[in-house]
């Protein structure tokens, strides 16, 4: 059992404080932006009108509530744990991003925004943004890096399709970092008529408040599911952590269950110890970017590191001040998968389930299943399985040496 | 008195227009940096914005971001630009020097050590881009201690409440943002700008300098007329950026990529002497 001040998991405070972490950390220009958006948001999320739109479209549109399914044969394998999968790739647009943007495409209406910008790193939140934008048609600037755009092509072309304008971004390391700077540029040209929908717990606050807020009908419905198929509440939680929207979205409502742990998987690249990485948690430091204070990869000279990850949607330097805060409570276990053992995870779920994992929900497969061994057959593992890879078996063919 | 004060109450004396050029430390070089500093002196810079290289520039535009790449690539770090300081102190003892960045390189070597190099070295004024006052406490509470000034922008989106404490917490002057955006933009609404900063007139007796989007003498002249001075950032840098394909600077590299400073300092001293025959 762990030893926790429970009220200490109860953030942000009003100015965005998760702790030390989150804040608002941008430019004037953009401040009161910020400070219009809270305003709106602290307001709505008290309306449960508000609560009952976005859960009528979570249902009729999305495809909620996502089913949780038993990884028998995955489990069989391991030899211990039983493995749980929350099918969050089987929502629309085959990610839980969808959750996360159906309800600031709200909020953009509620403040009458007519234009959308986002950033997107594997191209799953910009799919998703582009498709809440299409659908109540308002026009939408999706900043990409310009080597993600290369790594994720049939997503560039699935958000081209839905109407959104992709703009590649040349600046800087041309991934999801560069991209969110971009995005950051736009929206102080456009204050005036665009809302930005950030795609991940990041950014200055509000935004890691509302986006766990969307994110958190993940965590609620395992619960109950949990409760249904399991007869209680599962052990240990699994999610992978970029910036950590699946994540939070999943362990949130779940933080003050203190019999369940929880773990945070990140990218290990090509191994903690070479450096090439994305996981801030398991070896940065406190620092700020984009709008927060957070965990982030940096230089002794406070330069962002560069990042590597075989999954473009985890490779971010920085992540949400949430999780940083969760990291120093000691309430959440951040550990990490490598490239060779998310891919190898990658594969065995596609044989042996059937399920064709994303690259990122594949770091976490890779945990669980090391996990099952470890904990032992009594005990139940519940991962949430983010996204569906249809969108990196290029990558894959690629890495491995196959023409498609 | 701090330099910065002693250099602004005398402009305001004479009715002179504060001239603030803007370059990023570190391109093409640290030692280009100081030589170009000591020129922009020359040419009738009153003060200096010193830009700390930082690999997330998100309020900054095309021309500053390459600046910064290009600064980066040379590995100049926060150490580096504070050297800078140091060296352009050994032969200018009165020209305020003002860092201007992002708050992660200041995290990262520590506040308690920044604020002691930042003394020891002779800056005047610190600027960090995305620390807006609620998060500035500590940082403002050193560098007041040290006696280094703090200073904030004003945007054409910050409220009147805002206003009130964002001037709380500033001092040596007022940066006002002339337009929605990033550095570099063009300014679309002189009018708006001139309205602002009225009313900003009304609740600081600090200078009041406008920055972002200007371009030339002719735009510098603009703001000018309804403020106490300018920032030129953007296009001096555009003009530094030339040197990088030069083996060797010449000091009529030096010269040549400053001399929009000369330029602009002209302009704006033209007022100024139809201001003097007039007092006269």
């Amino acid at each position: 059992m762990l030893d926790l001040n429970l009220q200490e998991l109860e953030g942000p405070d009003v100015r965005g404080h998760f702790g030390p972490y989150g804040g608002v950390y941008v430019g004037e220009t953009l401040i009161a932006a910020v400070e219009e958006l809270n305003s709106v948001y602290q307001t709505l999320s008290e309306s449960d009108t508000f609560w009952s739109e976005f859960h009528h479209e979570l249902n009729h549109y999305v495809g909620r509530p996502s089913p949780l399914y038993f990884a028998d044969r995955l489990t069989q394998h391991c030899g211990g744990a039983k493995i749980y999968l929350k099918r969050e790739d089987l929502n629309h647009t085959g990610a839980h991003k969808v959750n996360n943007t159906i309800g600031q495409a709200l909020l953009a209406k509620h403040m009458g925004k007519t234009r959308i910008i986002a950033e997107t790193g594997a191209g799953q939140h910009g799919v998703a943004s582009a498709t809440v934008a299409a659908r109540l048609g308002l026009e939408c600037h999706v900043y990409m890096g310009a080597e993600d755009i290369v790594r994720q092509a049939p997503n560039v072309y699935r958000m081209k399709l839905l109407g959104a304008n992709v703009v590649s971004v040349e600046s800087g390391s041309k991934t999801l970092k560069d991209a969110l700077n971009e995005a950051l540029r736009d929206w102080a040209k456009n204050v005036d008529d665009t809302y930005y929908i950030i795609g991940t717990v990041a950014g200055p606050h509000p935004y890691p408040q509302l986006v766990r807020d969307f994110q958190s009908v993940i965590g609620r419905e395992a619960k109950e599911q949990s409760q249904k198929i399991l007869g209680g509440l599962p052990d240990a939680l699994v999610a992978c952590v970029g910036g950590g929207s699946n994540a939070i979205g999943l362990f949130h409502p779940f933080l003050k269950d203190t019999t369940v742990s929880m773990y945070g998987v990140e990218a290990g690249g090509y191994g903690i110890d070479t450096g090439k990485h994305a996981a801030p948690l398991s070896a940065g430091t406190p620092g700020v970017l984009h709008g927060n204070r957070t965990y982030v990869m940096t230089d002794s000279n406070g330069q962002i590191s560069p990042t590597h990850s075989v999954s473009a949607g985890l490779d971010y330097p920085g992540v949400g001040p949430e999780h940083s805060w969760l990291k120093d409570l000691k309430r959440v276990n951040y550990v990490s998968a490598n490239d060779g053992e998310a891919m190898e995870a990658f594969h065995l779920l596609t044989k042996l389930e059937g399920i064709i994992p994303a690259l990122e929900s594949s770091h976490a497969v890779a945990y669980a299943m090391k996990l099952a061994k470890e904990i032992g057959d009594s005990r139940t593992i519940l991962v949430n399985l983010s996204g569906r890879g249809d969108k990196d078996i290029e990558t894959v063919a690629r890495i491995e040496g196959i023409q498609i | 008195m701090s330099r910065l004060k002693q250099i602004t109450n005398s402009a305001n004396q004479k009715g002179r227009k504060l001239l603030i050029p803007y370059l990023v430390a570190g391109d093409p070089n640290k030692e280009t940096t100081i030589d170009l500093m000591h020129a922009l002196v020359s040419n009738g810079a009153d003060i200096i914005e010193l830009g700390i290289p930082f690999s997330d520039p998100s309020s900054d535009g095309e021309v500053i971001q390459s600046s910064i790449e290009r600064s980066l690539r040379k590995g100049t770090s926060l150490n580096d630009t504070l050297d800078i300081v140091a060296n352009f102190r050994a032969r200018n003892e009165v020209t305020p020097i003002v860092l201007m960045g992002y708050l992660n390189p200041v995290e990262i070597m520590g506040i308690d050590n920044f604020v002691r190099r930042a003394q020891k070295d002779g800056v005047d004024g610190v600027l960090m881009v995305d620390m807006p006052p609620a998060e500035a406490g500590v940082l403002n509470a050193k560098l007041k201690e040290a006696n280094v000034d703090s200073i904030f922008l004003v945007a054409p989106t910050t409220t009147q409440e805002r206003v009130k404490s964002i001037l709380n917490m500033t001092s040596g002057y007022v940066y006002y943002v002339s337009l929605k955006g990033v550095t570099g933009a063009s300014i679309t609404d002189v009018d708006e700008v001139e309205r602002n900063v009225s009313a900003l007139r009304t609740s600081t007796d600090l200078p009041i300098v406008v920055g972002f989007g200007i371009k030339d003498g002719k735009s510098a002249k603009e703001m000018a007329r309804v403020s106490d001075g300018v920032i030129v950032g953007s296009a001096l840098v555009n003009k530094i950026a030339s040197l990088t394909s030069h083996e060797k600077l010449s000091a009529e590299d030096i010269k040549n990529s400053t001399n929009i400073i000369k330029e602009i300092r002209e302009e704006l001293d033209l007022d100024n002497e139809v201001v003097d025959e007039e007092c006269l």
